[in-house]
């Protein structure tokens, strides 16, 4: 009854090609990246031991472990959150709940969307003027972590502002309306209702800030440090900047550790988002209203 | 600004409003409104959409302080007080329930849901806050249906259940004034019923306010009712003299003969 | 009456601290503000000297010689860094543009349920992975495979860096891309459907068009990215200085360059004033792109705001 005329028949062939093409692109950017994976895993799977993880470098970083870098990015990554997770959250809480539309708003806004855009080397710059030389921090974790908390700010901004936005604005006036101020608003049903999202985002900027050379280089990451750092004012090595280094920098290392280095480092900062993209699937499973 | 505390001259009003005229974004929605709500009855608004009634409702309580863009110009005097004069407007608030068009069930326990306002203010012995929380489910006729289950959430009731606890929170508020907005809409008929007992039964206690889409509900339990059209008071007269065809506007007689809206 | 209102309009604990909260978290969101100024102001602060007394314009747009550490006759032309830096992202763009776009449509506008979830993770899996282990993917995978594929004796180049950075900035242009798609109301899919158009057909004349302005702005974003990256740009490019003429040449790229020398020079000397002036540059353009991106999104968001609009003055605003 319905005769497929050869108009229909034609454009439905057209359909086809078309939804394969924007298929093949969209492999075209996951497959090279997954192969690349392969890659890392089985060249850098054999490095990887309890000894490698757990012992100091030795021979001038061409064989031992990579302990005192491991250790290093989980200082360089809890000072950053310390300092940045509060602030961000404080910004996001003003965006959201807080701020007029206005030009002060737009402007935080702009900020915002700077502070993400800035080149990381640009950041690491302003950590060498600011942290390093203006305020006599020298070079040592609390520079480099208080430069990397600028630098990713915008991420718990960002995802906190979405995870709030999420509470419907319903029972934010259910809450206004009986009296209640806005931040009994925020704390009685605003934030028990974000507070995951929030977790999630956070998660996100440990992944990061976990990865970040550029901003630690000048700032506080050494070289080759073969002692574990004891206070934040130390220096300390880090993951990301020892692959840098022992890909680039040192003769004579062996094929097998740069390639370990880079499979723990980013083994870390793909388990990271994992983990906040399965929390973030649970989540929106978990039906409250 | 300061604004002299006045004491009404006829102390039986509960709300007086002279000239309001409201905005959003500098678009007029309602503007012109002169009226005055007597204490301790059931005032009805009709109208059709858009007609400016949950504005009227939201300059009463200042949540334009709370809505971006919104603008509000005249006087609301609230217990004989101008509204804008007040230092703290949560404190105004308090002394305000509101009901929604769509309920809103907190998301958190029907027992939370019922206590959340005094706990703000300050109550915190568990005995108390229990006599709060079953007079109030009591009086907004919910209690023997969640009196079992006081601790599952209360955004997972039914709507008609939902509504019944909005009214329950509002009532908790131990308000002088209650401000109920088309609460009918998301309700079945039988709960319909039911909550206008319980407000026939609380007019003994409190102003309220009724802001309708059906007008035989104003009928049934406004003894004054205004009738709003595309952000105009056209006229506030006895509810019985507006059903009777005693309405001073030809527009009222036909809105209320169901000739358009 | 009037007493009773009078007694409970007091500023109690919950108003004052209501007050307080809302002086913290603005200073919160004014702390954004103070962070971007600040970074220009300590750049400056630190490039200001260089600026001043031996900054020369012509020298460094016009010359590609860029040799600080030359004890008798030190130059800072900045020319073959530009250069450098403009051939890498624009590779990367030619490379990364037409698949984001592509990929984004999918996702988008084809896919749906799970596959179209499941994409969706994976291209934020992609954003998430590091700069500097693309450099090492750059350094170690593609430097030997561009040396055999093309025959040419040095593997790190133009063509090196951008494949790398145009892998890197594909998911992020991805996810903005997508969102302007998501942004264009059902409603205009809807009528385009409901006239019988098919699916390429909504999304050609109707989607794409409406999206115009969010896609740019996921273009310009793209951009930024490519200008602003170090890490994978200095391992990957050959960071060797040249006015490139061919994807096979070694380039070196303005980021990577303070990445490299910054290490090696005294604060105050010249050549660090040098560096923080790239660094100037860099923020600027970096900012500039960034605000017209935000002037992209915006104008896209009013257009479909003012067509999808509500009647006036709605009951609930």
């Amino acid at each position: 009854m319905f005769e497929a005329t050869a108009q229909n028949r034609r454009n439905r062939k057209v359909e086809g090609l078309f939804r394969l093409l924007f298929l093949w692109m969209t492999c075209m950017l996951i497959l090279p990246v997954a192969l690349i994976l392969g890659v890392l895993i089985v060249r850098g799977g054999p490095a990887i031991s309890w000894e490698f993880l757990f012992t100091q470098p030795i021979n001038n970083m061409t064989a031992g472990g990579i302990l005192p870098a491991l250790v290093g990015t989980v200082w360089l990554v809890v000072v950053a959150l310390i300092a940045s997770v509060p602030v961000g959250v404080a910004a996001a809480l003003y965006l959201s709940e807080y701020a007029p539309d206005n030009r002060l708003t737009r402007a935080i806004n702009l900020a915002i969307i700077n502070l993400a855009g800035v080149p990381s080397i640009v950041h690491a710059l302003f950590g060498l003027g600011a942290f390093v030389i203006f305020f006599r921090f020298g070079t040592s974790i609390l520079a480099a972590s208080l430069t990397l908390a600028v630098m990713t700010l915008p991420v718990v901004i960002v995802a906190t502002r979405e995870s709030l936005q999420t509470v419907p604005l319903a029972f934010r006036e259910a809450c206004w309306n009986m009296g209640a101020t806005r931040w009994q608003t925020i704390r009685k049903i605003v934030l028990p209702n974000a507070i995951s999202g929030i977790l999630t985002g956070v998660i996100l900027e440990v992944s990061r800030t976990s990865g970040e050379t550029a901003p630690i280089m000048f700032t506080g990451a050494a070289f080759f440090l073969p002692f574990l750092p004891q206070g934040v004012l130390d220096q300390t090595m880090a993951m990301s900047l020892h692959l840098f280094v022992i890909s680039t920098q040192v003769p004579d290392v062996p094929e097998h550790m740069p390639f370990g280095v880079a499979l723990v480092l980013i083994s870390m900062v793909l388990a990271m988002n994992g983990i906040s993209i399965a929390f973030r699937v649970y989540l929106r499973g978990r039906k409250k209203w | 600004m300061s604004v002299p505390v006045r004491v009404s001259e006829a102390a039986g009003f509960a709300i007086e409003v002279e000239d309001l005229a409201i905005g959003y974004h500098g678009k007029p929605a309602l503007s012109g409104v002169t009226l005055q709500v007597p204490t301790q009855e059931i005032f009805g608004i009709i109208g059709p959409a858009n007609s400016g009634k949950t504005s009227f409702l939201r300059a009463i309580n200042r949540m334009d302080l709370m809505t971006a863009g919104m603008e509000v110009s005249g006087s609301v005097r609230v217990e004989g007080r101008d509204v804008r004069s007040w230092r703290n407007p949560y404190a105004l608030r308090q002394r305000i329930g509101v009901v929604f068009p769509l309920p809103v069930g907190l998301p958190l326990t029907i027992y939370d849901n019922v206590a959340l306002s005094s706990r703000l203010r300050g109550t915190r012995k568990k005995a108390d806050l229990d006599v709060i929380v079953e007079r109030c489910l009591r009086r907004a006729a919910l209690w023997d249906e969640v009196k079992d289950r006081l601790d599952s959430l209360g955004s997972l009731l039914s709507g008609g259940q939902q509504q019944r606890l909005t009214i329950a929170r509002a009532l908790s508020q131990d308000p002088s004034i209650l401000l109920l907005d088309e609460f009918s809409i998301a309700v079945d008929p039988v709960t319909t019923m039911r909550i206008e007992e319980v407000l026939a039964e609380l007019k003994s206690e409190m102003t309220i306010v009724l802001v309708t889409n059906l007008v035989q509900q104003a009928r049934r339990l406004a003894s004054r009712t205004a009738f709003f059209l595309t952000g105009e008071l056209v006229e506030v007269t006895e509810t019985e003299t507006m059903f009777e065809g005693g309405a001073q506007d030809p527009r009222t007689t036909a809105y209320v003969e169901g000739k358009f809206g | 009456m009037p007493e009773l209102a009078h007694a409970a309009d007091r500023r109690d604990a919950a108003w004052w601290v209501d007050r307080a909260v809302r002086i913290l978290v603005l200073a919160g969101g004014l702390s954004a503000i103070v962070f971007i100024a600040g970074i220009f102001v300590f750049i400056t602060r630190e490039g200001a000297g260089f600026v001043f007394d031996r900054f020369d314009f012509r020298e460094f747009f016009g010359s590609p010689r860029w040799t600080p550490t030359s004890s008798h006759n030190p130059t800072y032309g900045a020319l073959a860094l530009i250069a450098g830096t403009a051939s890498v992202t624009g590779l990367a763009m030619v490379v990364s543009v037409p698949f984001s776009l592509g990929a984004a449509i999918y996702i988008g506008e084809f896919a749906t349920g799970r596959v179209r979830e499941t994409l969706k993770v994976l291209v934020e899996l992609l954003a998430a992975i590091p700069s500097v282990v693309w450099g090492f993917i750059g350094l170690s995978i593609m430097n030997p495979l561009i040396i055999q594929t093309f025959d040419v004796p040095v593997g790190l180049n133009v063509l090196n860096a951008g494949v790398i950075l145009g892998l890197m900035a594909a998911p992020i242009m991805t996810t903005i891309a997508e969102d302007a798609l998501k942004a264009v109301p059902d409603t205009y899919r809807e009528a385009a459907e409901a006239m019988g158009a098919t699916r390429w057909q909504v999304t050609f004349k109707v989607v794409l068009p409406a999206a115009r302005n969010g896609l740019v702005a996921a273009t310009l974003l793209g951009v930024g990215r490519g200008f602003g990256e170090t890490m994978a740009v200095l391992m990957a490019s050959g960071h060797s200085i040249n006015l490139p003429t061919s994807p096979f040449d070694s380039v070196r790229a303005l980021t990577a360059t303070i990445a490299a020398e910054l290490g090696e020079t005294a604060a105050g000397s010249d050549h660090y004033g040098a560096l923080f002036t790239l660094g100037i540059f860099l923020f600027l353009v970096t900012f500039a792109i960034n605000f017209a991106a935000d002037v992209f999104v915006r104008g896209g968001q009013r257009k479909h705001r003012r067509r999808g609009r509500r009647p006036a003055a709605s009951a609930n605003p």
